[in-house]
């Protein structure tokens, strides 16, 4: 058995995004030990992706904007199926928390007044994105990064965790990981977790995650017997780019379609118009004559079928590939360049140009774009207690994208980093409580522990297995073609055996070389996580028979009132992982699901929408 | 068992392998080709200057010739050697060699000391470093933290110096415009003294201490509007800096060229006059 | 050098084809530092070379189809978060952000680790040195609210007062600028006492910051280095996200420098007008006080808690 190095602090937070640098700011301000324990290097997490801006309602710009209007935003765009408190807390807290940023440092671009600036963008009613760029997201978490280095917050980086341990009582007391860079296990005890590990996009091919979007903190939840809700929905762009290779992933933001660009099909067909539902026809031009005449004069005619809601976009564009029509790798063509001057393509969308030359090669204004539905964020995660991000295991806290009930059913642009701020402030309030209202250390079991570093070694040990590359390509595969953006039943039974299939050949990978920064081990110590979230969301779209926000169902595609009032919530029964520490791996096929109803929103709140209605 | 606060991270030892390639480079393309331009066109110029300021005559096409050209590397001519007509007046007495190394004092520090010029002869010359990524020539390394290099430090002043330079210059280009008992005229010769002196007023407004000085220097720009928008103005010029300060330098000497050759008979000034 | 070292072909997988590529299939070769701090060398890798990829796709098809165990850094593949610095074909580069179309076509492509860290493994660096330099520089230090800002919800701040610091913010500390300073690159003894440029950019945004109230003068050359720069502007050439760190960090620093100490003119102007901000004399009694700044005195540095280090 290989040696483990051990740590002895009061809370560890696990993800350095920004959801776990603001936890772990707040709990150092409490006076607790504090462990920021994060995959990469800090300042890499997939925060600096976010581009558009936090949503606060400041009212910098609408002064009549407020809390209230930015919570029904927020709850309509979840389909209602959001938690209400963690929306409502979520509005009234994230001007508070946007300002504590400036103080630290953060330079957002301003108004006249030399107030924040706010920016519009899709869903919500009033300008309302803080914003700094296109670059948002880098901007909050070099502040936070910053503000976090100098108070003395202990970073862990390149320290993957592997599992959480529990003490007798169930309560979480420690967890056991590896640094990556020398392969080598550590192990802290602790007496609080914050999980703020982000999201899951490296299931599917086509994704704007990064490597490590793995779903480590959702699959360590699901294992320590915590609740998870709505798993199933995940939000899909319908246009990132599927090649070239070097930029598949990267969204192309729906300002294309909006200035002009459409969606073609292998033939060169303009085929949007084949899939205007009943619903958008009466708003929705019929003809491309109309349609043309919109951009230039919004009055001229009705919508073009390219900006119907991104549900309608993306399940068209699924259609044509499954019909065959599609590009030849595997997405449709969006075409601007035949449509726009250059001059004008450049001049309107500057950094979507440059991106693509830059990157790619590809000019925009010259040829046409391939792409296709991406995964993008996952709206369902650990079920936590809205005002201390506590989930249902003792001790043990979330926050951010790994926290499931903030955004519902689906997330309004900006809302993920506004989320990130609020609740990774309560996180570490809530944990920084509960640890103060414990007395003693925690200790965690041996025995569990080095069960956790047999396993995770395991790979090394066997003579011959198949290369977890392989497993990682055919679950990829997998979710993207039958747990993807549309879904039907009997494709979802179908990945429901694929999974099952996967997590008996993930059980024997095999690995070569040694363990300092190895990425095929670091891979195959990733695949259970990916499996375990695979199943929730495969098992919850099952369940969910009905189309709502990120979760399309096309065999149920209108939504289902009564399944509105419901979360599907999934876990491992206890006497898995819940008592007596870590004891193997639970199997996916252990995760059961059962539908319980929401939170019931009090009157003021629930006023808030019937006023709107008249 | 360890706590955090018992977290004492052990030193990472200096000079400690790194464990790369062991090479002074890996670069493929053609690096020094910069450097060695670079040292061609300095070198050619320290030569030619040096020549010229010592040669001490042909530095001004006067009245005889129906001009007023004066060379910059004489401009202005303020010691008793100076040629009738060339100067406002003798002011320093002492002084008994060629006037040119009198007044080449103050250019060649103010290039000296430019940032740009600093860059491009500590590359070349020094090899610290030749180019970017290829090991530079020298076993330890202080930088400008020690006497001389941190001399560097008076640019400023070289930069103010410079100014005067560059007013007197621009004098000697309006009376350029004279053409001396013929009357106002203009000829290749007026023509090559503004574009000199234009080149010049470019390579002193787009230097680096100018654009501290004007407003870079400001905390902040708002409660000074003024000297924010001459900041702004300067800026994109200064972008440029390395572009004057190679054509700038040129130029002159092309100016000293031109001049000598007018003065010394070679070749006839062309030119008009009204 | 590399040419000397041995090429296992690649053995199997998709990148079979040895060579110029069997069935006249077009192949690339990658020739990558693979080793420890121990040492290493370069091991060639040919595979089919595939159309509109950048260095990283080519790199993860070398460990998907050849060396699962290739050890290399990257996070989002996008340009953004600076975690894929190398140095291909010598020159230090984001390997997401190198296309293959633009190196020389038919050439070995080169890539190693950046040279000024210590290798981890294989394309891998010990980046620490950087952390701790983080760690030294004073924080943000915000003045207070007027009364005005305080009744406003926030402190006012004009979007031409921001400009300056928000370029220094677009850094996505990958790096490279430390990797090609000289100073550092060929100097490891300089490491203690030289922030380099990403963190003299660092200094030069709270300096150029409406809000922060530090002077940070007399530390930036008494204690970082500043004056060991000699502004040879490679760290604005390989930066990826262009800022202009020599014209808009550095030199814009050295002139503040010389404001507080070789300006004799500037010196008597403060005398003279007597104002109550920003002396040299200030400067000097001020900049130490900042805590984590004082750089220990032993020649060491610390690094972050990290296998490397235990």
């Amino acid at each position: 058995m290989p040696e483990i190095e051990s740590h002895d602090v009061d809370v560890v937070v696990i993800g350095a995004g920004g959801a776990g640098l603001r936890a772990a700011i707040e709990a150092k301000a409490r006076g607790l030990r504090v462990a920021l324990v994060c995959k990469s290097l800090l300042g890499k997490a997939h925060t600096v992706m976010a581009e558009g801006g936090a949503a606060a309602a400041l009212g910098n710009v609408y002064p009549e904007d407020n809390w209230q209007v930015h919570f029904r935003d927020t709850m309509r765009g979840g389909k209602m199926l959001n938690n209400w408190r963690m929306a409502q807390l979520h509005a009234q807290e994230a001007p508070d928390r946007i300002r504590e940023l400036e103080e630290w440092g953060a330079l957002f671009d301003r108004t006249k007044d030399g107030l924040i600036l706010q920016r519009d963008f899709g869903g919500h009613r009033y300008a309302r994105l803080a914003h700094i760029g296109d670059r948002t997201g880098l901007e909050l978490i070099r502040t936070l990064q910053q503000k976090a280095v100098a108070d003395g917050v202990e970073v862990f980086m390149e320290l993957k965790v592997l599992r959480l341990l529990h003490d007798d009582s169930g309560a979480v007391a420690g967890l056991v990981g590896y640094w990556r860079p020398s392969g080598s296990f550590v192990s802290f005890t602790t007496k609080a977790v914050v999980l703020a590990t982000g999201g899951v996009g490296k299931s599917w091919k086509y994704t704007s995650n990064s490597w490590e979007s793995t779903g480590d903190g959702h699959a360590m939840a699901v294992w320590a017997g915590a609740d998870m809700i709505d798993m199933e929905a995940v939000q899909f762009h319908p246009t990132g780019m599927v090649w070239p290779l070097s930029v598949r992933g990267i969204l192309v933001t729906e300002g294309v379609r909006g200035d002009g660009g459409v969606l073609r099909n292998a033939e060169g067909r303009r085929f949007m118009f084949d899939y205007i539902p009943p619903m958008f026809a009466a708003e929705t031009a019929d003809s491309e004559e109309e349609a043309d005449k919109w951009y230039a004069d919004h009055s001229a005619g009705r919508r073009p079928p390219e900006l119907l809601p991104r549900d309608e976009v993306a399940r068209s564009i699924n259609s044509e590939v499954k019909a065959g029509r599609g590009s030849p790798h595997g997405g449709v063509f969006l075409d601007i360049a035949s449509r726009r001057s250059a001059e004008d393509i450049r001049r309107r969308l500057p950094s979507m140009y440059h991106q693509f030359k830059e990157l790619a090669g590809v000019d925009i204004t010259v040829e046409a774009m391939e792409v296709g539905p991406t995964c993008h964020y996952i709206m369902g995660g650990v079920r936590v207690d809205a005002d201390t991000t506590a989930t249902t295991v003792p001790g043990l806290f979330a926050a951010g994208e790994v926290a499931g009930g903030m955004h519902g059913s689906n997330r309004l642009g900006g809302n993920s980093l506004s989320d990130l701020l609020v609740f990774g402030r309560r996180a570490g309030m809530g944990a920084a409580d509960y640890v103060e209202g414990r007395s003693g250390s925690a200790s965690v079991d041996r025995a569990a522990m080095e069960e956790v570093v047999r396993a995770a070694t395991a790979p090394f040990e066997r003579e011959s297995g198949e290369n977890p590359y392989d497993v990682q390509h055919d679950l990829q595969e997998t979710m993207q073609s039958l747990v993807g953006i549309i879904r039907t039943g009997s494709e979802l039974e179908e990945a429901m055996g694929k999974l099952e299939e996967l997590e008996e050949r993930a059980a024997n990978v095999a690995v070569a070389g040694g363990p300092q920064y190895n990425p095929g081990w670091n891979l195959a110590t990733d695949l259970p996580s990916m499996l375990t979230v695979s199943r929730c969301t495969t098992q919850g779209a099952i369940h969910r028979t009905e189309s709502r926000g990120g979760h399309t169902r096309d065999d149920y595609p209108a939504p289902d009132a009564e399944l509105g009032k419901v979360n599907f919530v999934q876990r491992v029964p206890a006497g898995g992982a819940r008592s007596g520490g870590a004891v193997g791996t639970p199997s996916i096929r252990s995760i059961t699901i059962t539908p319980e109803p929401l939170p019931v929103m009090p009157d003021e709140l629930q006023a808030l929408f019937d006023e709107e209605a008249h | 068992m360890t706590t955090l606060e018992d977290v004492s991270t052990t030193p990472v030892v200096l000079g400690g392998v790194r464990g790369g390639p062991p090479v002074p480079t890996l670069r493929k393309d053609r690096w020094w080709i910069q450097p060695v331009v670079t040292v061609t066109v300095l070198t050619a110029f320290v030569a030619y200057a040096t020549w010229a300021a010592f040669v001490n005559k042909d530095y001004y096409v006067g009245a005889t010739m129906h001009r007023d050209l004066i060379s910059p590397f004489y401009s202005p001519c303020l010691t008793e050697s100076c040629v009738p007509g060339s100067h406002p007046g003798t002011i320093i007495t002492w002084w008994q060699i060629s006037p040119a190394l009198l007044i080449l004092i103050f250019p060649l520090g103010f290039r000296l000391t430019c940032y740009y010029y600093r860059k491009a002869y500590y590359r070349s010359f020094w090899w610290a470093p030749p180019a970017c990524a290829v090991a530079d020539a020298h076993g330890s390394y202080k930088g400008e933290s020690r006497f001389p290099l941190i001399m560097q430090n008076v640019h400023r002043y070289f930069f103010y110096a410079g100014l005067i330079f560059n007013v007197l210059l621009t004098i000697d280009a309006v009376m350029a415009f004279r053409q001396p008992g013929v009357g106002l005229g203009f000829s290749v010769g007026t023509a090559v003294l503004c574009v000199n002196a234009c080149l010049l007023w470019l390579y002193s407004v787009s230097c680096h201490a100018c654009r501290h000085i004007c407003g870079g220097g400001l905390k902040k720009f708002s409660d000074h509007r003024i000297r924010h928008r001459i900041w702004k103005t300067l800026t994109p010029l200064n972008a440029h800096h390395m572009v004057f300060a190679w054509m700038s330098l040129v130029f002159v000497a092309l100016t000293d060229v031109y001049v000598r050759l007018v003065a010394s008979g070679t070749i006839h000034d062309y030119g008009f006059h009204f | 050098m590399a040419d000397d070292t041995t090429t296992p072909r690649a053995d199997g997988g998709a990148g079979g084809a040895g060579g110029a590529g069997g069935a006249g299939e077009r192949t690339v070769t990658m020739r990558l530092w693979r080793g420890d701090a121990s040492g290493g060398d370069f091991v060639d890798y040919v595979l089919p070379a595939v159309e509109g990829e950048v260095v990283l796709d080519v790199v993860h098809r070398v460990q998907a189809d050849l060396a699962p165990d290739l050890a290399c850094r990257w996070n989002c593949k996008a340009g953004k978060c600076g975690s894929c610095s190398t140095e291909i074909n010598g020159e230090p580069r984001l390997m997401c952000m190198t296309r293959m179309d633009t190196l020389p076509p038919d050439e070995v492509v080169t890539v190693a680790p950046m040279k000024t860290f210590p290798v981890l493994r294989d394309l891998v660096t010990d980046v620490s040195y950087n952390y701790e330099v983080a760690k030294r520089i004073p924080p943000f230090n915000p003045r207070p609210k007027t009364d005005d800002e305080v009744a406003a919800g926030g402190y006012r701040m004009q979007q031409i007062d921001v400009e300056r610091s928000q370029e220094f913010r677009k850094c996505i500390e990958c790096y490279l600028c430390q990797d090609v300073c000289h100073v550092i690159r060929d100097h490891e003894e300089n490491k203690t006492a030289y922030a380099g440029p990403r963190f003299f950019a660092r200094s030069a945004e709270l300096e150029m910051h409406p809000l922060d109230a530090t002077d940070r003068r007399e530390l930036l050359q008494e204690e970082q280095g500043l004056n060991k720069c000699n502004i040879t502007k490679c760290c604005t050439e390989v930066c990826p996200e262009h800022i202009k760190i020599t014209d808009n960090a550095i030199i814009p620093l050295k002139e503040r420098v010389v404001d507080a100490r070789y300006d004799p003119v500037a010196w008597l102007g403060r005398k003279i007008l007597r104002r109550t901000k920003g002396t040299a004399a200030e400067a000097a009694a001020t900049a130490p006080a900042h805590g984590p700044a004082a750089v220990q005195p032993e020649v060491e540095v610390t690094g972050t808690p990290g296998p490397q280090h235990r």
